[in-house]
């Protein structure tokens, strides 16, 4: 474990006791995960990648292995607020507006009235949504409500951002320009993000390194780094080092899988 | 206005079912008037002195109607618009103890309510009593309640106001408890992830996502009150109130006195909800979940 490593995972184990037995969701699972990394895991349904995205968050509590975020417990970054989570859906409060959304993490931890102020417009600005502080939810498309979503999970110092399908809801046009919108906050603000795809383009688009997950048990099948350079305009997903990726990818997820993906 | 036209047929059509209900019941005793007297009656006759009875089985609308008037805005109009004749004072006395009664009746709801949410000790013990205390007919416990209570030496508003609340607190339980627990899973690991305490997570996310919840069961609370209030003015020994007044008809055989007193109670309560109503349409439009 290198100094810049922010997420390690050894061994980690999570079974579910079930009426029908043990479900292992994640079984001997082991990750590094370094500073600034953008790391996307994918894998078909039940292999684990939410879940092991929930263990990081301390969501769920693994059943055996180690894991450390920030060097320290899951638990302990989660009271010391070391990550921001967005979920799949945008779950903002209809009845707050977004810049009222994206203080309610601000005023839960206690940050100061004008400080939270001065991040709401920040953060808003970073999501390109500036103007829409005083608008409510449902005046916003589903596009831009995630967009709000993402702002509230940056608006506190959190260096690691944990992404569970943030665009899974989207249409492919909305979602490739949040893809790309994303990529240039990662760039802007050096965090640490992981993110739950199931999407090949979206993954080898997106990330520094991509893992492969495969189903029964939950496990880690491929490690991929990325060998894409950090400035990547849209077009280059027709470049064939992105087809390369993307093959070894999908290759990936076969042989996880038995064959049929 | 595009509602009025079907809204005035349809109360058109009860009260002609009135009338003729009116005429129905009270024939007989017509009947019986006119044979003692040695006379016939002809139809059209007949159905006038259906609806002109003092004491009739049931008295015909515009009966009840100028009862009404006569014990609400000709006595305003004399300037005794609170005088114990009265329904203004009646309905004032009902409504104070249907007051009383809601709001404690909603506080302990809702004290319950998060009691069963939070401990899952009291959910299983308490939940059960607020059950069963339902499944009592509150004609049963509602003499007892004053008896007792007049023992210690409480008398007045509050026994009144206690059989509200014995009724009114149910709904509110079981709609806020509904209520307190309808954010989303999603919603609450959220919460977690900013570390939020039990307090944050109440005041900012279950209680505001419960709203929606609270006002349909305070409708319901407050409908149960005013009914809770009447009971309760029944074994008083009909001094006050509008129970009171249908109390003294039924002792006179005052029919219309019964009736214009059920009127009333029921404006009452269609004014108290619909009140309710209002607030829930505001609030619930201003916090964008109408």
């Amino acid at each position: 474990m290198s100094s810049n490593t922010v997420i390690s995972a050894q061994n980690l184990s999570l079974t579910f006791q079930t009426g029908d037995g043990p479900v292992h969701a994640l079984k001997d699972v082991s990750l590094e995960v370094e500073k600034g990394d953008f790391v996307s895991f994918i894998g078909p349904s039940g292999c684990g990648k939410t879940t092991f995205l929930r263990c990081m968050a301390d969501l769920e509590h693994p059943t055996g292995g180690t894991l450390t975020v920030n060097g320290t417990s899951a638990e302990e970054a989660r009271k010391s607020r070391a990550y921001g989570y967005v979920f799949q859906a945008a779950g903002l409060y209809p009845w707050r507006t977004i810049g009222g959304n994206i203080r309610l993490p601000l005023e839960i931890m206690g940050y100061a009235r004008d400080d939270q102020e001065a991040r709401v417009k920040r953060v808003l600005d970073l999501v390109d949504l500036a103007g829409f502080e005083r608008k409510y939810p449902w005046q916003l498309s589903g596009g831009m409500q995630q967009r709000a979503s993402i702002a509230r999970a940056l608006a506190f110092d959190a260096d690691i951002l944990l992404m569970d399908e943030p665009f899974g809801a989207l249409d492919e046009i909305v979602r490739d320009h949040l893809n790309e919108q994303l990529l240039q906050l990662w760039d802007r603000t050096n965090k640490t993000i992981c993110f739950v795809t199931h999407s090949i383009p979206e993954a080898v688009y997106l990330s520094t390194k991509i893992v492969v997950m495969s189903p029964r048990p939950g496990r880690i099948t491929d490690v991929i780094e990325s060998t894409l350079p950090k400035h990547r305009p849209l077009d280059i997903r027709e470049t064939p080092e992105f087809l390369e990726i993307a093959h070894r990818v999908r290759e990936g997820l076969r042989a996880g899988h038995g064959d049929a993906v | 206005m595009r509602n009025l036209v079907p809204v005035l047929t349809i109360l058109a059509a009860l009260l002609a079912l009135w009338y003729a209900a009116a005429v129905a019941l009270n024939a007989q005793w017509a009947q019986d008037q006119a044979t003692r007297a040695g006379t016939t009656l002809t139809l059209p006759a007949l159905v006038a002195d259906t609806w002109s009875q003092d004491k009739p089985k049931l008295p015909a609308p515009h009966q009840v109607a100028l009862e009404i008037w006569n014990t609400t805005g000709a006595m305003v109009l004399e300037g005794r618009g609170f005088s114990k004749r009265s329904l203004f004072y009646h309905s004032w006395i009902t409504f104070s103890a249907t007051a009383l009664g809601f709001v404690l009746g909603t506080a302990l709801g809702i004290a319950l309510a998060i009691g069963i949410v939070y401990n899952r000790t009291i959910d299983m013990s308490v939940m059960p009593w607020v059950i069963a205390s339902q499944t009592i007919p509150i004609l049963a416990i509602a003499p007892m309640i004053i008896v007792v209570l007049n023992a210690v030496g409480i008398s007045g508003l509050l026994p009144k106001a206690m059989i509200s609340m014995y009724l009114s607190f149910f709904p509110v339980v079981v709609g806020m408890v509904k209520g307190l627990r309808s954010p989303a899973p999603m919603q609450l690991d959220q919460m977690r992830t900013w570390s939020a305490s039990a307090a944050q997570t109440f005041w900012r996310l279950r209680l505001p996502s419960s709203m929606p919840y609270l006002f349909t069961s305070l409708k319901v609370g407050m409908a149960a009150s005013l009914v809770g209030a009447i009971v309760g003015e029944l074994p008083t020994g009909a001094v006050a109130g509008l129970g009171a007044r249908l109390l003294a008809g039924s002792y006179y055989g005052q029919t219309i006195q019964i009736w214009s007193a059920l009127i009333m109670a029921a404006t009452l309560a269609a004014v108290l909800v619909g009140l309710i109503g209002l607030v829930q349409r505001i609030t619930l439009k201003r916090m964008g979940m109408a």
